[in-house]
């Protein structure tokens, strides 16, 4: 008993043609898989991994250029804080000389006051020994005068000397 | 990752109708002129039939016409009484036979006459494009068929259509990868750019999802088996020489391709693969019983099916708008009129079975590929015992 599909013609296979195809096939299949489906799968592959790989390298670069830019912030931080505090030193040692030459120069000027005052003292102490030398020069003068004026006549000058006379034995 | 797999899908998505060039509007006119020409070709041929049908005074028979462009045929038929006749290759037991089929032609251009053959002695005939050993009055010589064991390897249409096909893949894959050596390192160009996304899309998504790591073995027989078959496919769209061929609607070509598919898959297969035929593991004995009968069925059922659905869509797809032609000559019977009036809708619908054609010829091609590439991933698969035992 025969199916009655296979009755038609157009679902029996022809061995003929089952032979070209066998051997076409196979033909076309050995020829593109050495001349074409081989090269091209190798620059497909070849291809994609130069752009995986160049992504990856993009990345890298990105990544390095953060580094870059991470290691930029810190050095400028670095530097201004470096530069704080050298402005910082330099402040200190300006406030510190300052006051250094302040006290020198109150020192040097109390040093100096000091002595001023002391050869003030020292100058008025003779001055007015000075003073005193010259009152009593004047005043040997003035009672030389004096005296003179006085003992011109005999009877004062006995008087006078009397006077002293007197005086001295009190002494 | 994704990015990529999208930015992979555009071009698969419209690649038929799509990359850049092909949108231009010139190309679109030349597309739409190509479909006409086609269709005008083809309504010359399939005019011809029935007025020569009324000239011998027989009435018009659609399903003969429908079948004889269907089939293999010893002459390629291109207008009226204007054939080209193809070499026959003969082997019998005499030994090898090659001549014209030419010689079977009477003067009315049919496939009638007795050819006698000088080196053999045997008396040639065909039946329906079948070869046959007959006596001299023309009946078929039984026990000479027997005794000569005759053999026919002629170049028939469908094989000159197959040779043609070939000899154009050969040349368009060659010269596309020889672009590929010489711009190395570029971005595609030409025909390269319109190959290559189909061959990133048989690999990426028919290959390497189906198959997984091994994929790279099975590559050169997907791509051919793919291309073949869409660029087939796309020839016997093409009404006139060296189109037309019902190539990969012929059961024999479809039936060699799903036996490669199923010679592979048993090649490659591993303990895996067999274990899960003959004893599905976690399964009890019992439903072994039934399930193992089942899964042998199944491994011949798989290429059956492969061989089955391709030849049944194209020649589906032929029979189809062979019919819609016909039906221009049916009413054109009838009446002149009546004729022209069903061509106008005829042709419409023809050009949308063209169309449908386009998208089934990618769409078969497509599907005969994933499902051989799924088989040949089945038989590679390696098995996961430990989480097998638990998951069964």
């Amino acid at each position: 008993m025969k199916f009655f599909l296979l009755d038609i013609p157009l679902v029996q296979p022809e061995y003929g043609l089952m032979f070209w195809m066998l051997v076409t096939f196979l033909t076309v299949l050995f020829l593109l898989k050495k001349f074409a489906w081989g090269p091209i799968l190798n620059m497909l592959k070849e291809r994609e991994d130069l752009i995986e790989d160049s992504l990856n390298r993009a990345a890298k670069a990105k990544e390095e250029i953060k580094d870059l830019q991470n290691t930029n912030e810190k050095m400028l931080q670095e530097a201004r804080a470096e530069r704080d505090n050298l402005l910082k030193e330099a402040r200190e040692a300006k406030e510190s000389i300052i006051n250094e030459a302040k006290n020198k120069a109150k020192t040097e000027a109390d040093r100096l006051i000091t002595g001023a005052r002391d050869q003030i003292n020292t100058e008025k102490m003779a001055a007015i020994t000075e003073l005193k030398n010259q009152i009593a020069v004047l005043s040997i003068e003035i009672a030389e005068k004096i005296v003179r004026e006085n003992l011109s006549s005999d009877e004062a000058q006995k008087k006078l000397a009397a006077n002293y006379v007197n005086e001295l034995k009190l002494n | 990752m994704l990015n990529r797999k999208q930015l992979n899908s555009h071009p698969k998505l419209n690649f038929m109708f799509s990359s850049p060039k092909m949108l231009s509007f010139s190309s679109n006119v030349k597309r739409v002129l190509f479909i006409f020409c086609m269709i005008f070709f083809s309504s010359f041929i399939s005019a011809e039939t029935p007025e020569l049908n009324t000239e011998t005074g027989k009435k018009f028979n659609a399903g003969e016409m429908i079948l004889e462009h269907v089939q293999d045929a010893h002459s390629w038929h291109l207008t009226g009484h204007f054939s080209v006749p193809l070499p026959m290759i003969l082997k019998t037991d005499k030994g090898f036979e090659f001549f014209s089929s030419s010689v079977f032609l009477n003067e009315e251009h049919e496939q009638t006459e007795i050819y006698l053959s000088p080196i053999s002695g045997y008396r040639f005939k065909l039946f329906h494009e079948h070869l046959k050993i007959v006596t001299e009055n023309g009946e078929i010589d039984e026990p000479a068929m027997k005794s000569s064991g005759l053999l026919d390897f002629s170049i028939t249409k469908n094989v000159f259509s197959l040779l043609f096909g070939s000899a154009l893949m050969c040349w368009i894959f060659i010269s596309v990868a020889s672009t590929y050596r010489r711009r190395s390192g570029k971005s595609p160009k030409g025909l390269q750019s319109l190959i290559e996304p189909l061959i990133i899309f048989v690999r990426d998504d028919i290959a390497k999802t189906s198959i997984g790591p091994k994929y790279l073995r099975y590559m050169p027989f997907l791509l051919t088996v793919f291309f073949f078959i869409w660029i087939n496919n796309l020839l016997g769209l093409i009404p006139f020489i060296p189109g037309g061929a019902n190539l990969t609607g012929s059961i024999s070509v479809t039936l060699v391709l799903a036996a490669l598919t199923f010679i592979i898959t048993l090649i490659s297969s591993n303990g895996h693969y067999w274990r899960h035929i003959f004893a599905m593991p976690g399964v009890p004995v019992g439903v072994l019983f039934i399930l193992t009968p089942i899964e042998i069925l199944g491994l011949f059922l798989r290429p059956f099916v492969l061989m089955v659905r391709l030849f049944a869509n194209i020649t589906a797809g032929h029979i189809i708008a062979m019919a819609f032609y016909s039906l221009i000559f049916i009413f054109g019977e009838m009446n002149a009129g009546a004729g022209f009036g069903v061509s106008i809708v005829s042709l419409a619908f023809t050009i949308f079975m063209f169309v449908m054609e386009l998208l089934v010829a990618f769409l078969q091609a497509y599907v005969f590929t994933l499902l051989s590439a799924m088989y040949f991933g089945s038989a590679v698969e390696e098995g996961h015992h430990a989480e097998e035992s638990n998951a069964h």
